[in-house]
C-alpha cells in the first residue's frame, strides 16, 4: 500500500488567483477541503510569470495544512502552458488541474509530458493527480473517454462559465443550458468512479441562491464545488455534510445490517422500509462523510 | 522597580507623581477595603426659577469661570461624529487657557482638529480610554510635557471617584435635554444611545454643562443626567455630524478571515462547557469580535438556548437578539449604533447603565463581574498572554483600552480574537510592546492559524478538546508565525516616559516610552 497517499474530503475547493501573496498564504484557514491555486483564467496575461514563480515558492514554503492542493495550470496550446508544467510538475502538487480538455489526444499529449518531465526529476508518475475541467460542448461528448484515460485522473469538473460561453448561451445563471452537461459530466465520473467537481457560483453575494445551487448538485451526484469566495465555504460543507438525522439514520440502517448479515439476511426493514444492499452502501457513505467510523458505532 | 509582569515602572513621574506597579489582577481588590480616598461630589445651590440657559457654549463656557491647569471633561458617545470637544477646546484656546488636563472618556478620530492646541501648550496632559489617529502619533512622539494616562473604562469611574481626575468642568452632549439640563441621548435627531460615562463626570464636575442641538419641553424624559447636577443649558444648531452619530446600524463584517476567526471563537463558546441557560455575554463592535455573535445566535436557536443579559456597548445586533427572545435583557453603558437608540427608549429591558455599574473595580461589585463570557480583540497577544490593545506596530497610540481588562478581569470565559498576523506584521509574538490586560485575565486566544488555551485553565482546555477543537501550544503558534513573517524588529523607544498604561484598580501595568 502507498503510505504517501494522502486523502481528503472534496466537498468544497477554494480558487485562488495565482499572483496573489495574501491570498495564496491564508488559503488553508479558511475550512476549505481543498485549495485551487490558479494560473489559468484568474491571472491576467501579463502577470502569467509572476503568478508561475510566486505559486512555485508558496509551494516550497507554505505549509497548507490538512488542505488538498491542486494548481491549475494554462492550456498547453498557450504561451504558458508548457512553463507552467515545468514550473509546477517538479513540486508535486496533490494534483494538477488542466483547463478545457476536449478529446483523448489532447489528454494523452499532457499526461506524456508531464511524465517526461516526471522522469527527469525522477519522481514517479502516481503520486500527483491529474484533474481534469470539461468546459467545452465537445469536451462533454467526449468526457468518458478522456475521465477514463488514465488511473492519473481522480477528478473530473465541469467549467460551467467557459462551457456557456462555448454553448453561445446568453442568459446562463440559472444552469439550465449547462444542466445536460452537468448530468452527463457525473455520469462519466460515477462510471468511471472518480469525483466530480461541481462549477463556481458567481454571485457571492447571493448565499441562498448557493445553497439551493449546492442542494441541486449534491443530488445530481456531485462530490464538491468549486468555491470563489471564502465567504461561501462553510455554506457548501454545510450541505455536503450529513445532518445528525441523516448520520443517526445511517448508523441505524448499518447496524441493523451487520445484525442480519450474521443471520444470513439480506434484505430487511428500518422504521417501515426496505433495505437492500444498495441502501446500506448508501448509509455508509453517509457515514464516511462524517466521519464516522463503521466499528465504533 | 518591575512590575509583576516584569515591566519597569518608575517609582515616581513628573506630572503624575508616585506609581503603584501592577501586582495582579485582584491582589489589590481582595482586600475588599480600599486605601483610596473617596472625594465628595461638589455641594452647589441654585435660586429658584433661575435660568440656566446661555445664548451659545462661549457664553455657558465663561460662566463655568474657566483657569489655566483646568481639568475639562467629555464623553464619546457621539463616536466619530462629535463636535462638541472640539469646539470646547477652541473656545478655551481662544479665551487663552492655558495648561489644561483633557479627560474625555476617549478619543476618536473626530478629535483630530485639537492637535495644534496639545502643540501649543492648551492642553498639556490627557487622560483617556484611548487615543488614535494623528493625537495618537504626536502623544507617542512626546509633545505633551506631561504624561498621557491610559485606563480602562471601569479605571476612569475609579479615578474620578477617588479625586486623581478632578473635573473642572465637563461639556455633555445630548441629543435631548431640557431647559434645567434633564437630558437624554435616547432620542431626538442625533439620537446616539446611553450616557452611561457622561453620567459620572456630571455628578463629580465641579462646573456641568449640557450641550443639545434638541431642547424638549420640562422635563425632559428618559433622564440619563438630572439637572440636580448641571450648572448650564446650550441649545446648538449642531453637536456634531449626523451622519457618524446617528448612522445606521453596524453590519457584521463580510471580510473572510474576521468570519473565519469569528467560526472557530465560537466553536470554542460552544465547547467551553459556558454557553448554557442564562448565561451572559458581551462582544466588541469590531470585525471578528462582533461576527462571533452572529454564530452565537445561531447555536443559540439550533440549540434552544435563552442567555440572561448582555452587556457593555450595545450593537442593533445585539438588540435584534433581545427582541427575539435570546437574552433578557441588555444593559447599556454605551451604544454603538443609532438604531439602538429606539430599543433604549422603548424597551423596558434594555435598561441604560452608568460606567460605575458597568465596570469599576472600586464598588460593590460591578456588572463586568458578572460576566459569564467576553469576546475582545487585540492589537498584539504574547506567549504569556498579556495584550496589547493601545500601541501600533510603529509604537504610536492608536487603539482603546476601554472595557478591554474591566470585561477580561470579570468574566468567566475570556476569548481574545485576532488574526495571527496582519500584513507582515506579527500579532501572536513573545513580548507586546505595551500591556494593557495581563495575560492571566485572558483564557483562550483564537486565531486563523490555531487555538491557544491558557495553561492556568486546564479544565477549558479538556472540555474544548472533548468537543474536537485542536489546541495548539501558544508558543508553537508564535513560533509558526514567526516563520511566515520572520521576526520582526523592536521598536526604537527614547528613554522618556511619555504615556503610563492604569490598569483599572489604579496600579501601573505599564509605561509607553517617546517614538524615536
Amino acid at each position: 500500500m502507498d503510505t504517501n497517499k494522502k486523502t481528503f474530503k472534496r466537498r468544497t475547493m477554494l480558487y485562488i488567483p495565482g499572483n496573489n501573496p495574501a491570498m495564496l498564504q491564508q488559503g488553508s484557514v479558511y475550512g476549505a477541503d481543498g485549495v485551487l491555486l490558479d494560473l489559468e483564467d484568474a491571472v491576467a496575461l501579463n502577470q502569467k510569470d509572476a503568478a508561475r514563480i510566486l505559486v512555485s515558492h508558496m509551494l516550497r514554503y507554505i505549509s497548507y495544512e490538512g488542505c488538498e492542493v491542486t494548481v491549475r495550470v494554462n492550456h498547453i496550446d498557450t504561451p504558458f502552458g508548457m512553463d507552467d508544467l515545468k514550473a509546477i510538475v517538479p513540486l508535486q502538487p496533490d494534483a494538477i488541474r488542466l483547463p478545457k480538455v476536449e478529446t483523448v489526444d489532447e489528454i494523452r499529449r499532457i499526461i506524456q509530458m508531464v511524465e517526461e518531465i516526471e522522469d527527469e526529476h525522477e519522481l514517479p508518475h502516481d503520486k500527483m493527480k491529474i484533474h481534469v475541467m470539461i468546459e467545452t460542448a465537445l469536451g462533454v461528448q467526449n468526457v468518458y473517454d478522456i475521465a477514463s484515460f488514465s488511473a492519473r485522473i481522480d477528478a473530473i469538473s465541469i467549467g460551467g462559465q467557459d462551457l456557456a460561453a462555448d454553448m453561445q448561451l446568453v442568459k446562463a445563471n440559472d444552469g439550465i443550458g449547462i444542466d445536460y452537461a452537468r448530468k452527463q459530466i457525473v455520469m462519466a465520473a460515477k462510471a468511471c468512479k472518480i469525483d466530480v467537481f461541481d462549477t463556481v457560483y458567481v454571485d457571492v453575494e447571493n448565499e441562498e441562491g448557493l445553497r439551493e445551487e449546492a442542494e441541486y448538485i449534491k443530488k445530481l451526484g456531485f462530490t464538491g464545488k468549486a468555491i470563489i469566495n471564502p465567504r461561501q465555504i462553510e455554506i457548501v460543507n454545510e450541505v455536503f455534510t450529513p445532518t445528525e438525522q441523516e448520520i443517526r439514520k445511517a448508523a441505524k440502517i448499518v447496524k441493523a445490517f451487520e445484525r442480519n448479515k450474521k443471520e444470513g439476511i439480506g434484505v430487511f426493514a428500518v422504521d417501515g422500509k426496505m433495505v437492500d444492499a444498495p441502501v446500506v452502501q448508501r448509509a455508509l457513505r453517509v457515514l464516511e462523510m462524517a466521519d464516522i467510523d463503521v466499528a465504533e458505532i | 522597580m518591575k512590575n509583576i509582569l516584569q515591566r519597569e515602572i518608575p517609582e515616581t513621574l513628573e506630572g503624575i507623581g508616585e506609581l503603584e506597579p501592577f501586582q495582579g489582577a485582584f491582589t489589590k481588590l481582595r482586600k475588599g477595603w480600599m486605601e483610596e480616598k473617596k472625594v465628595p461630589p461638589p455641594n452647589k445651590a441654585t435660586m429658584p426659577h433661575s435660568s440656566k440657559m446661555c445664548s451659545n457654549l462661549k457664553e455657558a463656557i465663561i460662566r463655568t469661570k474657566p483657569r489655566n491647569g483646568m481639568t475639562v471633561s467629555f464623553h464619546h458617545h457621539l463616536r466619530g461624529g462629535d463636535n462638541i470637544l472640539v469646539e470646547s477646546i477652541r473656545i478655551l484656546a481662544e479665551l487663552g487657557i492655558k495648561d489644561i488636563t483633557l479627560a474625555s472618556s476617549s478619543l476618536t478620530s473626530a478629535h483630530e482638529p485639537i492637535l495644534p492646541y496639545i502643540k501649543n501648550g492648551t492642553i498639556t496632559q490627557i487622560y483617556s480610554s484611548g487615543i488614535r489617529g494623528e493625537i495618537g502619533k504626536a502623544v507617542a512622539q512626546g509633545v505633551m510635557p506631561k504624561p498621557f494616562v491610559i485606563h480602562s473604562h471601569g479605571g476612569r469611574v475609579r479615578s474620578v471617584h477617588t479625586g486623581n481626575i478632578k473635573i473642572d468642568l465637563t461639556v455633555i452632549a445630548a441629543s435631548a435635554a431640557d431647559v434645567e439640563g434633564n437630558s437624554t441621548g435616547a432620542h431626538g435627531p442625533s439620537a446616539f444611545g446611553s450616557m452611561g460615562y457622561a453620567v459620572i463626570d456630571a455628578r463629580y464636575a465641579r462646573q456641568v454643562v449640557v450641550v443639545t442641538d434638541n431642547i424638549v419641553d420640562y422635563p425632559c424624559v428618559p433622564q440619563a443626567v438630572t439637572q440636580n447636577f448641571v450648572d448650564y443649558v446650550v441649545k446648538v444648531d449642531s453637536i456634531g455630524d449626523p451622519s457618524k452619530i446617528a448612522g445606521g446600524t453596524t453590519r457584521i463584517t463580510k471580510a473572510p478571515m474576521d468570519l473565519q476567526i469569528a467560526r472557530l471563537a465560537a466553536q470554542v463558546i460552544e465547547h467551553s462547557g459556558l454557553l448554557k441557560e442564562g448565561f451572559s455575554f458581551q462582544v466588541g463592535a469590531g470585525g471578528a469580535s462582533l461576527a462571533v455573535a452572529k454564530y452565537i445566535r445561531k447555536i443559540m436557536k439550533n440549540k434552544d438556548i435563552k442567555g440572561s443579559f448582555l452587556l457593555g456597548g450595545v450593537t442593533s445586533y445585539g438588540v435584534d437578539m433581545l427582541n427575539e427572545g435570546l437574552f433578557k435583557s441588555i444593559f447599556d453603558v454605551q451604544s454603538f449604533d443609532a438604531a439602538v437608540s429606539s430599543s433604549l427608549l422603548t424597551n423596558p429591558y434594555h435598561i441604560e447603565i452608568t460606567a460605575g455599574l458597568y465596570a469599576n473595580p472600586f464598588n460593590c461589585g460591578c456588572m463586568t463581574n458578572k460576566l459569564d463570557i467576553v469576546v475582545l480583540g487585540a492589537l498584539e497577544i504574547d506567549t504569556d498572554f498579556n495584550v496589547n490593545v493601545i500601541t501600533g506596530s510603529e509604537g504610536y497610540v492608536r487603539g482603546a483600552s476601554g472595557g478591554h481588562s474591566d470585561t477580561a478581569s470579570g468574566a468567566n470565559l475570556t476569548v481574545v480574537v485576532c488574526p495571527s498576523f496582519r500584513g507582515r506584521i506579527p500579532i501572536v509574538k513573545e513580548k507586546v510592546h505595551t500591556i494593557v490586560t495581563p495575560g492571566e485575565s485572558i483564557d483562550v486566544l483564537v486565531t486563523e492559524r490555531g487555538i491557544c488555551v491558557n495553561p492556568n485553565r486546564p479544565e477549558l482546555k479538556e472540555n474544548l478538546i472533548k468537543g474536537g477543537i485542536a489546541i495548539k501550544e501558544i508558543k508553537d503558534l508564535a513560533a509558526e508565525v514567526e516563520q511566515i513573517t520572520g521576526k520582526a524588529k523592536p521598536i526604537e523607544n527614547g528613554e522618556r516616559i511619555v504615556g503610563i498604561v492604569e490598569y483599572r484598580d489604579g496600579t501601573i501595568i505599564d509605561v509607553i516610552r517617546q517614538v524615536k
